[in-house]
């Protein structure tokens, strides 16, 4: 089943992977990439309800014209499905990991744990400006929106700026760890967040476990 | 996308205000841009840049007085402020993007542009990428600064606590469903007076005539409730100033002495070591963050002097 969310103008497809009881986990997908049509197999030990959202340009979501896509606008976009789930694990994919951070640390009473897994988008644009490019791309209805693409892989991730995340998700959340690092690749940002109090690198399986049993 | 005002109310007037003589609209990849010109179109091109939560009214007084020496003035609204398109997504890339597509669409030749406030930055990142597009840059009071600035969206302030973080969050999860409170344009003039202490009742009324509009139950600021007043993001102020001393594009800066809720808090002192190459600064005493309101003859003429 599919929900449309609305975040100012884009309507955000949120899709039901499984029903039931049980703590719910909401799946945030890399860049470029869409929300899975089922369940998958790495997260079928999960005891509780999935979810799996599409971000704005991508999947069944709006494509907006003329760009101006943020990491922040797209932890709103997270924020948004999680008003409709409820408290939720979040696991994320690339793009969708830096995602799961951010909303950690800004929704940490609704954020029961983030998992952050390897894939595209995972990297960003560095911790400083590089090469800028300002002329647009060429805009498209369908989905994934080139300026997503652009804009998205070049987004600066300071260390200072994304571990304050990292750091709001250990203190308010009362989880420990609160941030689970899952993937294999190392940016320089995920190595300064993998250094912070309250996180901690581990095999996915675990972080399931661990997650699933946290409630408060 | 709205109609263009094409005039003030015509019972609210201000002394030397005058509406733009001509409005375009530009296409920015789908997002459409209210474009006005003061001054003749054979005329030279001449850009003016508005700031954060500003459009391009703001300019009704200083734009006459660059057209009368000859400038053909174009201004625009940024998206999501006046008259153009109240867009899904903002950003800092996005508006500087937008820019490059106003500024293509009159002329692919480098052009004068005096910006202000947020604009200013903005027109540094442009000067930045494509500085054979800009001949002279007039900065006024949007110079870079180590302190962060009030009036970046979605850009600076990295030093957030979780509960303007949530409150940004709140904003966003209730931005499909909110709406400007509506009023007279006193009640307007009012409201805008707290983040313009300095600027005179008058020229607000007159403000709010020409940036509001006019529903069933009163008037309301065009500007896109979406936009919320400041923000957070990874950008450092570090970046800017290292970006201002590698400028080639002529510079001249101005800078105000009294610090408001909007102002840029740009430190004189502190910004002289960052110019570039023949960069100036000029620094108004008793001045707040619109020079070119509180002085727009003053700043008019050194301007043109400038740009001479």
């Amino acid at each position: 089943m599919t929900v449309f969310v609305a975040h100012n103008q884009v309507k955000l497809a949120l899709h039901t992977l499984r029903e039931g009881d049980g703590p719910s986990l909401l799946l945030l997908h890399a860049l470029g990439e869409h929300s899975p049509g089922a369940v998958p197999a790495e997260f079928e030990a999960w005891p509780g309800r999935i979810f799996a959202l599409d971000f704005t340009g991508h999947g069944a979501s709006t494509v907006p014209g003329g760009g101006g896509y943020t990491a922040e606008v797209l932890m709103g976009d997270a924020d948004s499905a999680l008003w409709m789930t409820g408290p939720a694990t979040v696991a994320g994919r690339g793009l969708g990991a830096y995602i799961a951070l951010l909303i950690a640390g800004g929704r940490p009473e609704l954020v029961r744990g983030a998992i952050l897994l390897d894939g595209p988008g995972l990297a960003g644009g560095g911790d400083r400006p590089g090469p800028l490019n300002i002329r647009g791309v060429p805009g498209r209805s369908t989905t994934p929106d080139p300026f997503a693409l652009v804009e998205l892989s070049s987004d600066l991730r300071p260390p200072d700026y994304v571990t304050r995340f990292a750091e709001l998700a250990a203190l308010n959340s009362g989880l420990d760890p609160a941030i689970a690092v899952c993937g294999k690749s190392r940016p320089d940002w995920l190595k300064a967040v993998a250094a912070t109090e309250g996180v901690r690198e581990m095999e996915l399986a675990e972080a399931l476990r661990a997650f699933a049993g946290a409630r408060l | 996308m709205t109609s263009p005002v094409a005039g003030p109310a015509d019972f609210v007037t201000f002394p030397g205000a005058v509406r733009p003589t001509r409005h375009h609209w530009v296409d920015s990849y789908g997002v459409h841009i209210a474009v006005c010109e003061w001054g003749a179109s054979e005329n030279p091109p001449l850009f003016l840049v508005h700031g954060g939560s500003d459009f391009a009214g703001t300019f009704d007084v200083f734009a006459p007085l660059l057209a009368a020496a000859g400038w053909r003035v174009i201004a625009w609204d940024h998206r999501g402020h006046g008259d153009s398109d109240h867009a899904a997504l903002y950003s800092w890339d996005a508006d500087v993007r937008d820019a490059l597509s106003v500024l293509d669409a009159i002329t692919p030749d480098p052009v004068p542009v005096i910006a202000h406030s947020k604009g200013g930055g903005m027109m540094l990142q442009l000067a930045e990428t494509l500085p054979l597009r800009m001949s002279k840059l007039v900065v006024i009071d949007g110079l870079p600064s180590p302190d962060p600035h009030p009036d970046v969206s979605d850009h600076e302030q990295r030093r957030f606590s979780s509960k303007n973080l949530a409150a940004w969050l709140d904003h966003r999860r209730n931005a499909a469903a909110n709406f400007r409170k509506p009023g007279t344009l006193e009640e307007l003039a009012k409201r805008r007076k707290r983040m313009n202490p300095r600027l005179s009742d008058e020229w607000l009324l007159y403000l709010a005539s020409i940036g509001a509009r006019k529903d069933a139950d009163g008037w309301r600021w065009k500007l896109d409730p979406a936009i919320r007043f400041g923000g957070f993001g990874p950008w450092r102020p570090d970046w800017s100033l290292e970006r201002l001393k590698t400028m080639t594009v002529p510079l001249l800066g101005l800078t105000a002495t009294v610090e408001e809720e909007m102002g840029w808090g740009t430190n004189h002192k502190a910004l002289e070591p960052y110019l570039p190459p023949g960069g100036r600064l000029v620094s108004f005493e008793n001045t707040g963050h619109f020079i070119h309101i509180e002085h727009p003859r003053r700043v008019a003429d050194m301007v043109l002097d400038f740009l001479a």
